[in-house]
C-alpha cells in the first residue's frame, strides 16, 4: 500500500512518457513515397475491399472454392505452407536454448518474431477462410470441445503457440519500451515458453498433415500416406530453417543500418551452419519419402503425368537443394546456399499445394484454379506481415544491440570477446601495415 | 434367527435392492437404444422422386428441378439445395433409380472431424448439423467419404447442408418424411438391426432379384442408410473401394501419440537442457 501510494505519480509520469514514446514511434521512419510502399498501398487497399465484399456476400464473390474443392489456396497456401516455413522458430529455438548453440544466438530474435508474425498472419488468415468465423471463439471457451478432431488440436496449438512465440519474443518489446523490472521477469520466462514451443510445434506441424488422414481416396495415392504427419513434421525442419536462410539474406540487405555488431560478424557463420542442417534434414526428409513410397507400393502410378509431377517435386525440389546445399557448404559458396533455399521452399510450397489442392480429388473431373482476388488477398496478407515486421525491426532491438542495461553477463561476455578478436584482428592488421611501409 | 426376524431381512434386502435392481433397467434401456436407419430397395424405386419434394418442402429448401434427372446418366450429388436426390442408371436395357444423401454412418468422418461438434453423430442414429456451433472450417467435407456435407458459397451466413433423417420428426414419435411420402414403400425406416434382417430375408426369399449384398452393413464400419440393388453396386456409382475401416480410425493413431508427446516431450527437452550446461553462469535465460 505504501508503495503504491509513492508511485502513483511516478506511474502517471511514466504512462505520460509512454503515451508519449508510442506516439512518437509510430510516426515513419524513411522516407514514405518508396516504390514498395505504394505498390504496397495499391494491393493493400483493393485487398481490403475484396475481403469486405467476401464478408458482406460470402465466399463465391471472391473464391472458386466449390463443393468438390472446399479448401483453396487460402488453406493450402497461406495456413499449411506459412505454417511450415515458420518453422525456423522452433528449430533456432530448440539449438539456442535446448542445445546451446550459442553461435546461432544472434539470429534468434529475428526468426522468433519472423515465427510469431507468420502465425499470426497467415493462421490469421484462416479467419478470412472460415464460413461463419464469429463462432471460432467456440471450440476455445469449451462449450463444444470436438477432442476427437485433428482441428481442434491444431485451433488450440496454434493459439498456444502464439503466446509462447509472444513470450519468446517479449524482453524485446519491454527493452524497446524501456522497462527493465518487466524484462527480467519475461526474460525468466523464455525457457518454459521455448519448451512449450517445441512441444506444440512438433504436434501441430505434424497436426497439419494429419488433417488429411481421413481424405484417403481423395488426395492421390503418391500423396496420401498415412506416415503424412511425420512428413509433414522433419519437412517443416529445413523448410523453417530455408526460410531463416532466405530471411537473413534478405534483411542482411534491407536493414544493414540496424545489424548489430555480432550479427554482421557470424552472420556467414551462421549461414554455413544452417546449411549443414538443411543438408541434413532434407536427406532424412528424402529418405523417408522413398521408404514411404515402396511401403505404399505405389509403382504402377510413377508412369503417368501424376507419376512425373511427383518426381519434379522430389527430385527438383528435394535432391537438387540437398546436393546445392552439401555442395554450398562444402564450398563455402554462398549463391548455392541461397539457392538451394530457394529451391527446398518451392519444395515445400508444391508439397503442401499437392497435398491439399492439387492431387486432392484427382479422380473428378472438375478443378480448382484460385481466382486474381483470391491470390491479391493473399498479398495483401504477405505485404501487411512485411510492414508491421520492418515496424518492429525499424524500432526494437531486433536486429540492432540490445540496451546495455539488458545485456546479461554471458551475453556481453560473448559481444566483447567477438569484439576484442576483431580489435586484435585490427590492431594486427595495422602493424603488419606499419611493418610493411617500413 | 426366528421367522419374524428373517422376514424383516427379507424385507430390508429386497426394498434395498428394488431401487438398485430398477436402475439397473434403466441403465440397460439406456444402453439398447439403437441406431435407427433406412433401407433403400433400388430395385422397388420408380424415379418419382416424391422424396426428394417433400424433403425439400419440409426442410425449406426451393424447389427441385425433377427433369434434371433425365439429363443425366449416373450420379447426381446432392446440393445445398437438395438433400436427397434421384440418380438414373441405364445399366444394360433397363432403367435403375438410386436415392443418394447422407449415409449416416455409425462412426462417421465428419463428425470425427468437427472440432465444435456441431456435426454430431445422434444417439438415435441421424447425424446432425447444429449451426451455433459450426464455424464454417468445411473440414468435415474434407473428411466425408462420400462427399455429403455442402456449403452455401454463396451466402454471408452460410450453412453446412445435408440430410439429417429428419431428426426433429423422429424425436416427436414420427418417420422421416421421404420414408412416409415413398408410394412405392422402396425406403422403409426402423433400427438398423431389424433393417439388416429384412434386407437379407428378402435376399433369401427372392434370390434372383438381389445381388447378394447389403451396400452399407460393412462399408467404413456401417452405414445408417443400408441398399438393396439388382446389379452389382459400383455399376450404380457407389464407392467400392472405401473398405471397412470406419474413418475415425485413420486419425486414431495420431490423436493417441499427442498425450505421449505432450507429457514426455517437455521432460526430455528440459533434460537435455540440463544436459548440454556447461557451467552455472549459463544458467540464466533471456534471449
Amino acid at each position: 500500500m505504501e508503495i503504491a501510494t509513492k508511485e502513483k505519480p511516478i506511474l502517471a509520469q511514466e504512462g505520460k512518457r509512454f503515451f508519449k514514446f508510442i506516439l512518437s514511434e509510430f510516426k515513419p521512419k524513411g522516407k514514405l513515397i518508396t516504390p514498395f510502399n505504394i505498390f504496397a498501398a495499391i494491393v493493400i487497399s483493393v485487398g481490403v475491399v475484396l475481403i469486405a465484399i467476401r464478408f458482406l456476400t460470402g465466399l463465391s464473390s471472391v473464391t472458386n472454392l466449390s463443393q468438390e474443392f472446399p479448401w483453396g489456396i487460402w488453406i493450402g497456401f497461406d495456413v499449411i505452407t506459412g505454417v511450415a516455413f515458420a518453422g525456423g522458430a522452433y528449430v533456432l529455438t530448440f539449438m539456442v536454448y535446448i542445445l546451446r548453440l550459442e553461435k546461432y544466438h544472434p539470429i534468434i530474435r529475428i526468426t522468433v518474431l519472423n515465427g510469431f508474425l507468420a502465425y499470426v498472419f497467415y493462421a490469421g488468415a484462416l479467419l478470412l477462410d472460415l464460413g461463419r468465423p464469429w463462432h471460432v471463439i467456440n471450440p476455445v471457451i469449451g462449450n463444444s470441445f470436438g477432442v476427437s478432431s485433428v482441428m481442434f488440436l491444431v485451433a488450440w496449438h496454434f493459439m498456444l503457440y502464439m503466446m509462447a512465440e509472444f513470450i519468446e519474443f517479449s524482453p524485446a518489446v519491454a527493452e524497446w519500451l524501456g522497462w527493465k523490472r518487466i524484462r527480467k521477469v519475461l526474460a525468466g520466462m523464455t525457457l518454459g515458453a521455448v519448451i512449450l514451443g517445441i512441444t506444440l510445434s512438433t504436434l501441430h506441424q505434424s497436426g497439419l498433415g494429419a488433417l488429411f488422414l481421413m481424405a484417403k481416396g481423395k488426395i492421390h495415392p503418391l500423396w496420401y500416406s498415412e506416415f503424412i504427419p511425420i512428413l509433414f513434421f522433419v519437412s517443416s525442419i529445413f523448410a523453417g530453417l530455408s526460410m531463416v536462410i532466405l530471411e537473413g539474406s534478405i534483411s542482411h540487405k534491407l536493414f544493414h543500418k540496424r545489424l548489430s555488431r555480432e550479427i554482421r560478424h557470424s552472420h556467414n557463420d551462421i549461414l554455413m551452419g544452417l546449411s549443414k542442417i538443411c543438408a541434413g534434414a532434407l536427406f532424412v526428409y528424402f529418405f523417408l519419402k522413398v521408404l514411404v513410397f515402396i511401403h505404399e507400393h505405389s509403382w504402377t502410378y510413377l508412369n503417368t503425368p501424376w507419376g512425373y509431377w511427383f518426381l519434379l517435386e522430389v527430385a527438383g525440389f528435394v535432391i537438387i537443394p540437398l546436393r546445392l546445399y552439401m555442395l554450398g557448404y562444402r564450398n563455402k559458396n554462398f549463391t548455392l546456399i541461397k539457392v538451394a533455399a530457394v529451391l527446398a521452399l518451392i519444395g515445400i510450397i508444391l508439397n503442401r499445394l499437392n497435398t491439399s489442392v492439387i492431387a486432392y480429388n484427382w479422380q473428378n473431373f472438375g478443378s480448382y484454379v484460385p481466382t486474381w482476388m483470391e491470390l491479391e488477398i493473399t498479398l495483401t496478407v504477405i505485404l501487411v506481415e512485411i510492414i508491421v515486421l520492418r515496424w518492429i525491426v525499424n524500432r526494437m532491438p531486433i536486429l540492432s544491440e540490445s540496451p546495455a542495461w539488458a545485456l546479461s553477463g554471458n551475453v556481453r561476455d560473448r559481444v566483447q570477446k567477438i569484439f576484442l578478436v576483431k580489435e586484435k584482428a585490427n590492431k594486427e592488421e595495422k602493424e603488419q601495415w606499419k611493418v610493411s611501409t617500413m | 434367527m426366528d421367522r419374524r426376524n428373517f422376514i424383516k431381512t427379507i424385507g430390508v434386502v429386497g426394498a434395498s435392492v428394488l431401487p438398485a435392481r430398477s436402475l439397473r433397467s434403466e441403465e440397460i434401456a439406456n444402453e439398447a437404444v439403437e441406431f435407427k436407419g433406412i433401407l433403400v430397395d433400388t430395385t422397388r424405386c420408380a424415379g418419382c422422386q416424391n422424396c426428394s419434394v417433400v424433403c425439400a418442402e419440409s426442410h425449406e429448401l426451393p424447389e427441385p428441378d425433377l427433369d434434371e434427372m433425365f439429363e443425366i446418366n449416373g450420379n447426381r450429388p446432392t446440393t445445398p439445395d437438395q438433400w436427397t436426390t434421384i440418380s438414373r442408371f441405364e445399366v444394360g436395357d433397363e432403367e435403375i433409380y438410386v436415392k443418394k444423401q447422407c449415409m449416416h454412418c455409425n462412426q462417421p468422418a465428419c463428425a470425427t472431424a468437427c472440432p465444435t461438434k456441431a456435426l454430431l453423430k445422434t444417439e438415435e442414429g441421424p447425424v446432425i448439423w447444429r449451426g451455433d456451433k459450426c464455424m464454417g472450417c468445411r473440414f468435415c467435407m474434407i473428411s466425408c467419404p462420400y462427399d455429403i456435407p455442402k456449403f452455401e458459397y454463396d451466402s454471408p451466413n452460410p450453412r453446412i447442408m445435408k440430410c439429417v433423417m429428419c431428426w426433429e420428426k423422429l424425436n416427436e414419435g414420427e418417420i422421416p418424411e421421404c420414408v412416409a411420402n415413398c408410394p412405392e414403400e422402396a425406403i422403409v425406416f426402423g433400427t438398423r438391426r431389424e433393417l439388416i434382417d429384412q434386407a437379407k430375408s428378402r435376399i433369401y426369399t427372392e434370390p434372383d432379384r438381389y445381388v447378394h449384398e447389403i451396400y452399407g452393413e460393412h462399408e467404413v464400419g456401417g452405414t445408417g442408410y443400408l441398399y438393396l440393388a439388382g446389379v452389382p453396386f459400383d455399376q450404380l456409382g457407389f464407392k467400392n473401394d472405401l473398405g471397412n475401416v470406419a474413418y475415425p480410425e485413420y486419425t486414431k493413431t495420431f490423436l493417441y501419440s499427442v498425450p505421449f508427446v505432450i507429457t514426455l516431450w517437455p521432460a526430455f527437452l528440459l533434460a537435455l537442457h540440463n544436459a548440454t550446461k556447461k557451467d552455472e553462469k549459463d544458467v540464466e535465460g533471456g534471449m
